[in-house]
């Protein structure tokens, strides 16, 4: 009679839905999609106990093929609804889909107040450096002069790094994959699931239509090693096919530097070792100019630090604590009252 | 001011008059002492009979400085008692209040009954055993005011001492020096041979049971704490602050322990966005704001239509457009309440009459979301936010249950299927086994709730959101009529905060034997299903509003009724004067009395 019904494992199916896709062949984010729907069995969270939430642009299509529950909402608030339903429901596992667009344009300030609340849900932002479903105008992430359908001689903008945006607006996780990277997808995504707080993850997507190839210069299977960097908490900073180079603080600055291993007597004890709770080091990664530096990608940064959901659930214990029960009827009789 | 404004009002209440207020404080927060923008004003009515507006003329005003003199004289009854500050009636303060000449000593005040006493000397010179500066000690002077009026309507200090004792209580000289202020006022009305000017305001006739005096912000979080109880929901608030909205977050924010969730949002999208999340993970989401929020959080009131979630969003309207008169009051956001939002959006509007009906209306702002899984906006005015009455409180346990059907079953189940009495879709929250969906701001199917570019589908689902909030006329109550008969020459047909204001004008109408009713709406969309029969029952309906003619237009277009526009846009509340002159206007066509104070008449068709 005590039999224990072991729940049934958790499978890619159960995070998939019956729509179909809708997204233009060959778009960055099928292998997005296919890598989530990979990696969300792992964490043990049944699809009834998650969140998709996301705002408008061709990413925030995303919740709609995913089984679980999923609010597609407007234009760069998506942050503002899942603060809601974090604020309603704290054992729901919430992840936000956003843009470049969506995220840093239109919604650049829910954003950045969503990460600095440090709100217990991921937010994976899709960089494709372009604005796609409005067919192709220049987005905040567009290299200057990025020429458009709306900035025919050139885009007059300076571009903003996603993840050190994150970084300055006190994000307690923040990451960088790549859209056909399964392995270093896989990996952040799992880190992502794991954390607890705001976790932001930017994705360097490739949008085939409006701007093809935008990070073939590091993402291209054959110069990625040379081109990227992986970050991971307590490893050395090396990189390259053959791991010979790697980051070190050049001496007496505060700037990172590549050294080769074994030119000018240079050996792995000089490389850097990543540590992830240092958010001064996270932000000269994030910061690291292309392509005199390889792009860092991996787990930037890590800290756990309380959330606001649990904050607000300690100061509600604290108040039912210290009012006891005060009834509302005891409440409209606080004060002043004369009896007729 | 404003404290020994709600001081005085205490003491009425507890005198058990029945009484209004209205407080009148500029926008600046410190402005400048002495000048006529910054004069914070406190009006109240009180009586003996019922008190429906803090009245059109005062009786008594009390000038503390001549900037307060000249922005309030006029208002004050040839022949009223009129108390001044006379140590402030020096060289520099009448310059800064544009006098010329010193009206204390120019007889230009001889139309009223002056009291000019040495108030900061005299308040000086009782504080001067607990050692303030003198310049502390003169800030204890509208104290040693509210003493001396204290003593002229015979009120307690008792009230008052123990307020001061809990406000200050860290501070135990401030208590000293304003409980010795407000006794050596009071002493001073005994020796000073103004017995004259001693009144008696018996108690008022009410029902009986337990009251408290209570402002429309108050009442309104109050409401919604209630209703939080009532459908068994927790309470999650988005906001951000405004006035003269913020006083509902701000008591919000106090109660956690009765189960409210409050979150100061980074804006006001982001506010209505966070109660849309709240109430999509099942709770109820509220949000508050006033005009210029409202204008940002339409796009997110488009979504919670299209998405078919419970959403109560109070409106504490202020003078507009855009940041317009903050402090000031208005009810010029009908027309965006109902109508302002991209795309076919109806949604469900209220409006609360009294300070103390912001909370019933709260409650019913409420009770329609959930039931219809709908937003709801209800409006009220700086008026009723910041004026205050006294309210029987209720027997909370007497209070109607609402029924909240949140969806588990899932056999049959799409997100957007209905019930097929209200239309309400289900409301299936995130949790639920078997019952994981996706909805969007984009269309939804009729049939399945997937995304539908379908035109049949989308004049389908644009009519079924428009029935179902037209239908919610069924279940609210017939519009009644307030003062007078059901028929008859002239109904009086306003809307909101002007509740007062136009029912003492009909019954002042109808004591003269003229043939006019009251009635007020408290649902504005959709309306009282009898209204356009109850209004056909006259041969004329005049609609005073404080905008340029909204409700008469909503009126006109549904009825095709010629009904007649009276309007005032000043920022203040109507006078009860000035709809009694309109009214005799029409129903008196030999004696005209023409509208006071720059009103204006609008006549003209939309």
């Amino acid at each position: 009679m005590n039999d224990v019904v072991q729940p049934t494992p958790l499978t890619r199916k159960d995070f998939s839905s019956d729509q179909d896709v809708r997204w233009c062949p060959g778009c960055g984010d099928y292998s997005i999609l296919a890598n989530v729907q990979r990696v969300l069995p792992e964490l043990g969270v049944r699809p009834e106990n998650m969140v998709w939430v996301s705002g408008i642009g061709c990413s925030s299509r995303f919740p709609y093929y995913m089984s679980t529950y999923g609010f597609h909402t407007i234009h760069g608030r998506a942050p503002a609804i899942a603060t809601g339903i974090r604020a309603a429901n704290p054992d729901l596992s919430v992840w936000l889909v956003t843009g470049d667009g969506d995220g840093l344009s239109i919604g650049g300030n829910h954003l950045m107040h969503c990460l600095r609340r440090n709100v217990d849900l991921r937010m994976l932002l899709f960089n494709n450096r372009i604005y796609g479903l409005t067919k192709g105008q220049y987005s905040p992430t567009s290299e200057a002069g990025k020429v458009t359908k709306s900035t025919p001689d050139g885009s007059t903008d300076y571009p903003i790094d996603p993840a050190s945006l994150a970084l300055g607006c006190g994000s307690s996780f923040v990451a960088r994959a790549i859209d056909v990277d399964a392995d270093l997808l896989g990996a952040v995504l799992r880190r992502a699931g794991k954390h607890h707080g705001s976790a932001f993850v930017e994705i360097y997507q490739n949008c085939v239509v409006f701007n093809d190839g935008a990070f073939d210069a590091f993402t291209a299977p054959e110069v990625r090693p040379e081109r990227t960097i992986r970050c991971e908490h307590g490893k050395p900073l090396l990189f390259g096919k053959e791991k010979n180079r790697g980051l070190r603080i050049r001496p007496g600055t505060l700037e990172l530097e590549v050294i080769e291993l074994g030119k000018d007597g240079m050996t792995e004890a000089d490389v850097l070792v990543h540590d992830e709770t240092n958010a001064p080091l996270a932000m000269l990664l994030a910061h690291m100019p292309f392509p005199e530096f390889p792009v860092a990608t991996g787990v930037l940064h890590a800290v756990e630090r309380q959330t606001y959901d649990a904050a607000l659930a300690a100061q509600h214990e604290a108040a039912a604590a210290k009012s006891g029960k005060l009834s509302l009827q005891q409440l409209f009789e606080t004060g002043e009252t004369w009896t007729v | 001011m404003q404290v020994t404004g709600d001081q005085f009002t205490l003491a009425a209440a507890l005198a058990r008059n029945d009484l209004a207020t209205f407080p009148d404080y500029p926008a600046e927060i410190r402005a400048p002492v002495g000048t006529t923008y910054g004069v914070s004003g406190f009006q109240i009515h009180f009586g003996a009979d019922d008190v429906f507006t803090p009245g059109d003329a005062p009786d008594v005003l009390v000038a503390m400085n001549p900037a307060a003199l000249t922005t309030n004289l006029r208002d004050l009854k040839r022949g009223g008692l009129l108390i001044v500050n006379s140590d402030e009636f020096k060289a520099a303060n009448l310059r800064k209040a544009g006098y010329a000449a010193n009206p204390l000593e120019d007889g230009s005040l001889s139309s009223w009954d002056v009291l000019a006493i040495d108030i900061t000397k005299l308040t000086q010179a009782a504080v001067a055993s607990t050692g303030l500066s003198s310049k502390e000690a003169a800030r204890c002077k509208n104290f040693w005011t509210l003493g001396l009026m204290y003593w002229i309507y015979g009120r307690s200090l008792e009230p008052t001492v123990r307020w001061l004792e809990a406000k200050f209580a860290k501070r135990p000289e401030l208590v000293a020096a304003n409980v010795q202020a407000l006794k050596a006022g009071h002493a001073y009305g005994e020796t000073a041979e103004i017995s004259h000017h001693r009144y008696d305001v018996p108690p008022a006739a009410v029902q009986p049971g337990k009251y408290r005096n209570i402002s429309g912000n108050i009442a309104t979080a109050w409401g919604l704490l209630a209703a939080g109880q009532l459908t068994g929901l927790p309470v999650v608030m988005g906001a951000y602050p405004i006035t003269p909205a913020s006083d509902v977050l701000h008591e919000l924010s106090r109660h956690k322990a009765l189960g409210v969730t409050t979150v100061q949002a980074e804006d006001e999208i982001a506010a209505i966005c966070v109660a849309i999340g709240a109430s999509y993970a099942g709770s109820l989401g509220v949000t508050v704001t006033s005009g210029p929020g409202m204008a940002l959080k339409t796009e997110a009131l488009g979504l919670a239509v299209s998405t078919e979630l419970p959403l109560v969003v109070v409106n504490v309207q202020r003078g507009g457009p855009s940041t317009g008169l903050p402090t000031k009051t208005e009810q010029a956001d009908l027309f965006q309440a109902v109508y302002g939002r991209n795309g076919e959006a109806p949604i469900c509007v209220l409006a609360a009459a009294t300070p103390a009906d912001c909370f019933a209306m709260a409650i019913e702002a409420a009770r329609i979301a959930v039931k219809y899984m709908t937003p709801v906006i209800l409006l009220t005015d700086g008026y009723l936010a910041n004026g205050a009455e006294p309210w029987r409180v209720p027997d909370v346990s007497k209070l109607a249950k609402i029924p909240v059907t949140q969806r588990t079953e899932v056999e049959g189940f799409h997100p957007f299927v209905r019930d097929p009495k209200t239309l309400a879709r289900a409301w299936a929250v995130p949790g639920t086994p078997g019952l994981t969906h996706r909805i969007g701001g984009i269309e939804k199917d009729f049939k399945s709730g997937h995304i539908s570019y379908s035109p049949e589908n989308h004049e389908l689902m644009s009519r079924t959101r428009e029935a179902k909030i037209l239908g919610i006329a069924e279940d609210i109550p017939e519009q009644g009529i307030e003062v007078g008969a059901d028929h008859g020459k002239l109904l009086v047909l306003g809307w909101g905060s002007t509740y007062g204001a136009i029912r003492e004008a009909v019954s002042r109408c109808r004591a003269r034997g003229l043939d006019v009713s009251h009635a007020h709406l408290r649902n504005l969309h959709p309306f009282p299903r009898n209204l356009g029969a109850l209004l056909g029952k006259f041969e004329r309906v005049l609609v005073p509003e404080m905008n340029l003619g909204q409700l008469v237009r909503l009126i006109r277009s549904q009825y095709l009724l010629p009904a007649i526009s009276y309007t005032k846009i000043q920022g203040k509340p109507f006078k009860v004067d000035e709809i009694e002159s309109r009214i005799r206007q029409e129903l008196e066509p030999g004696d005209r009395p023409s509208a006071t104070n720059g009103s204006s008449a609008v006549h003209e068709e939309p």
